[in-house]
């Protein structure tokens, strides 16, 4: 009993301890920025590991006085216990990619009803009223731009579409390409879930190259899904293939695009260094004066080989 | 040594063992048979929906895809014949990948010789793998499903790390070029890992049907207590089905790995299910006991065959794809019990 006290009452003086510094040495301000990640369980979540820990060190290193907390899960359940240990650790503001939507919206309120500053990344809370900053990548743009790609530089021809995993995401980023095709010569003439893996895209393309004689160009609308299309594509030895477009910005693939490979014309970026974005503008919300809460969409951007080099981290997981 | 004085107890034992072999073999005829008029089936369904699926080509794409869950499932039915159950082979199948091709890329030659070291690692890794799981389940008395749920994690774990939630990508293209063959290659005609998976399913049954281990296999499957009172050597039998399971994981990895050249976290996810699916097709028990090698063999290559009549066929929409699979395989295992129960 009086040893929890004692404790207690050692956090208290710590705690008014920091606020003290942090009021009057103004250039020195100690703030602690939480910030919750799925961990490394495919690919793109991978780069945004790798983006979250570069982000860490350099502000750290920006705003003396500053600490970042990364914290990874793997599963929405974790990320819930993850919220709060990094509660327990007194943080300022949250930064948080959340697992799914419907799971993460209650225990986001929760650290937000403690006072502190929440920003989310890509994937939103079905409450919107929580998050003082949301950073977002656009899905139904990086289906738009695959599509008017398709429509500048193919005209007309067939093409084959693999999905990825049927959530939300994919739903708007297929339903807004087909938009973009309407009313121009390019047909989509099949389309099937390969679940953004490599070797269902492998198996699906093997497929699509049995059934159908002749196809033009494929959107694979993922580069995992793109390197499974181009080996069955190359065993196939098929030429009706003009070329494929991955998207979301693999190294690899954006190296291809650098080098001018015929079969990868062309990429659309959906960053995971997004989360570095939403580190950034969280920290200013601190360390400037400048108004930062508010919508951040991110441009979903076709990559091409005049602007690949901006898209390339050769050091990045990714 | 030890090797020695195992096959002298299990001489001991043939004689009871043997003496209800031939009835046994005779009672299960229709059953052994049963997958294969299933397969046939499905074919005939297939050519109806499209006239490209009986194509050579389409043909031998779904023989050849189907090679890994094929190896995987023949060690899968050890296990599952010697009543346990292995849900660690996906995450196995993908550090096994991973591993391999870090030793690959280490090695960094592209000649015979690295290739060859690697697919060392590869198959010791599998066969050590597999052996971590069976002396946990013997030794440790723990249920196989909860020990090969802890190690699924742990593997996927590892090749999550290995390539920092990226991708484990082989990086010498000229001996990604050289090993390219044993998936794309073809002997005579016949794509190389059709005829890797015939030739582990050929090991396969011979080990289970004319060994006295195999024998073993089936009578710990069967009853636990009459194998021991028996004198089968229980621990031992164990452990070595699940480094059979381990040892075929790592010849599956030898033809996956040159077929992307790369390893991911989502390798192998869900393999475990379309292999112990595989085994169950063609015929062996869930509860152990009944062990057929050709039997899961052509269990792997329906599971394949429904895929790919899937995407082939016109009047399914993509979102209902996996309901009609479901749906396909339990009308199979239906008409496999309706023509076991006709007999």
């Amino acid at each position: 009993m009086r040893r929890r006290t004692v404790l207690k009452l050692a956090v208290t003086a710590g705690l008014l301890a920091g606020v003290a510094t942090g009021v009057s040495a103004q250039e020195k301000k100690n703030v602690t920025i939480g910030v919750s990640i799925p961990a490394a369980t495919h690919g793109w979540t991978g780069g945004v590991v790798y983006h979250a820990q570069e982000a860490a060190k350099r502000l750290e290193q920006t705003y003396p006085g500053l600490k970042v907390v990364v914290k990874t899960s793997p599963d929405g359940a974790s990320q819930a216990n993850a919220l709060e240990d990094l509660t327990a650790q007194n943080i300022d503001a949250l930064v948080v990619l959340p697992f799914n939507s419907d799971e993460l919206t209650g225990p986001v309120r929760e650290v937000k009803r403690n006072g502190t500053f929440v920003t989310v990344v890509d994937r939103g809370l079905t409450d919107p009223a929580i998050q003082d900053i949301y950073v977002a990548g656009n899905n139904p743009e990086f289906g738009r731009v695959a599509g008017k790609y398709f429509v500048d530089n193919l005209k007309e021809g067939n093409v084959v579409v693999l999905r990825g995993i049927p959530t939300v995401i994919d739903e708007e980023r297929v339903s807004n390409f087909e938009k973009a095709l309407e009313g121009s010569g390019v047909k989509v003439i099949d389309k099937q879930y390969a679940n953004w893996n490599r070797d269902d895209a492998f198996r699906v393309m093997q497929d699509y190259l049995a059934k159908h004689p002749k196809i033009d160009a494929v959107w694979a609308s993922d580069d995992d899904m793109a390197l499974g299309v181009l080996e069955a594509i190359r065993q196939a030895k098929r030429d009706d293939i003009k070329f494929v477009l991955g998207g979301a910005g693999m190294k690899e693939m954006v190296k291809r695009v650098m080098e001018g490979d015929k079969m990868i014309p062309a990429n659309v970026s959906y960053p995971p260094a997004m989360i570095a974005t939403a580190m950034n503008t969280t920290a200013s919300q601190f360390y400037s004066n400048a108004p930062m809460r508010g919508t951040y969409v991110l441009d979903a951007e076709l990559i091409t080989k005049e602007n690949a080099e901006e898209h390339y981290y050769p050091n990045s997981p990714f | 040594m030890r090797e020695g004085g195992g096959s002298r107890k299990s001489r001991m034992t043939e004689t009871v063992l043997r003496s209800s072999a031939p009835e046994r073999r005779f009672s299960v005829d229709m059953r052994a048979l049963s997958p294969f008029i299933a397969l046939i089936v499905l074919m005939i369904a297939g050519a109806l929906i499209n006239p490209d699926f009986l194509t050579a080509s389409n043909l031998l794409n779904v023989v050849t895809r189907s090679a890994f869950i094929a190896i995987i499932a023949v060690g899968a039915t050890f296990v599952i014949a010697g009543g346990g159950l292995d849900l660690s082979v996906g995450s196995m199948a993908a550090l096994t990948a991973g591993v391999m091709i870090l030793t690959l890329n280490a090695l960094g030659s592209a000649d015979l010789g690295s290739l060859a070291l690697g697919m060392l690692v590869a198959v010791g890794l599998g066969a050590a793998c597999g052996l971590a799981n069976g002396v946990i389940v013997t030794f440790g008395r723990i249920e196989p499903f909860i020990v090969t749920l802890g190690t699924m994690g742990i593997f996927r774990s590892l090749v999550i790390w290995l390539a920092a939630g990226g991708t484990i990508s082989m990086r010498n293209m000229e001996l990604r070029e050289l090993y390219r063959p044993v998936y794309f290659g073809s002997i005579f005609g016949i794509p190389v890992p059709i005829i890797v998976f015939l030739t582990v399913a050929a090991i396969g049954a011979l080990i289970l049907y004319k060994t006295s281990f195999g024998r073993h296999v089936v009578a710990l499957g069967s009853n636990e207590d009459v194998a021991r009172y028996s004198g089968v050597p229980i621990w031992r039998v164990r452990t070595l089905t699940y480094v059979i399971q381990g040892i075929c994981v790592g010849i599956a990895i030898l033809v996956y790995v040159p077929r992307l050249g790369s390893a991911t976290p989502t390798t192998g996810l869900l393999w475990e299910l379309q292999a112990i699916t595989a085994v169950v097709i063609g015929g062996t028990a869930l509860r152990g006991g009944i062990g057929r090698v050709w039997g899961t063999v052509v269990g792997a290559i329906i599971l394949e065959l429904v895929a790919n009549i899937m995407v082939l066929s016109d009047f399914v929409s993509e979102f209902l794809v996996g309901a009609v699979q479901g749906a396909i395989i339990i009308i199979a295992m239906l008409v496999q019990r309706s023509l076991q129960r006709g007999r």
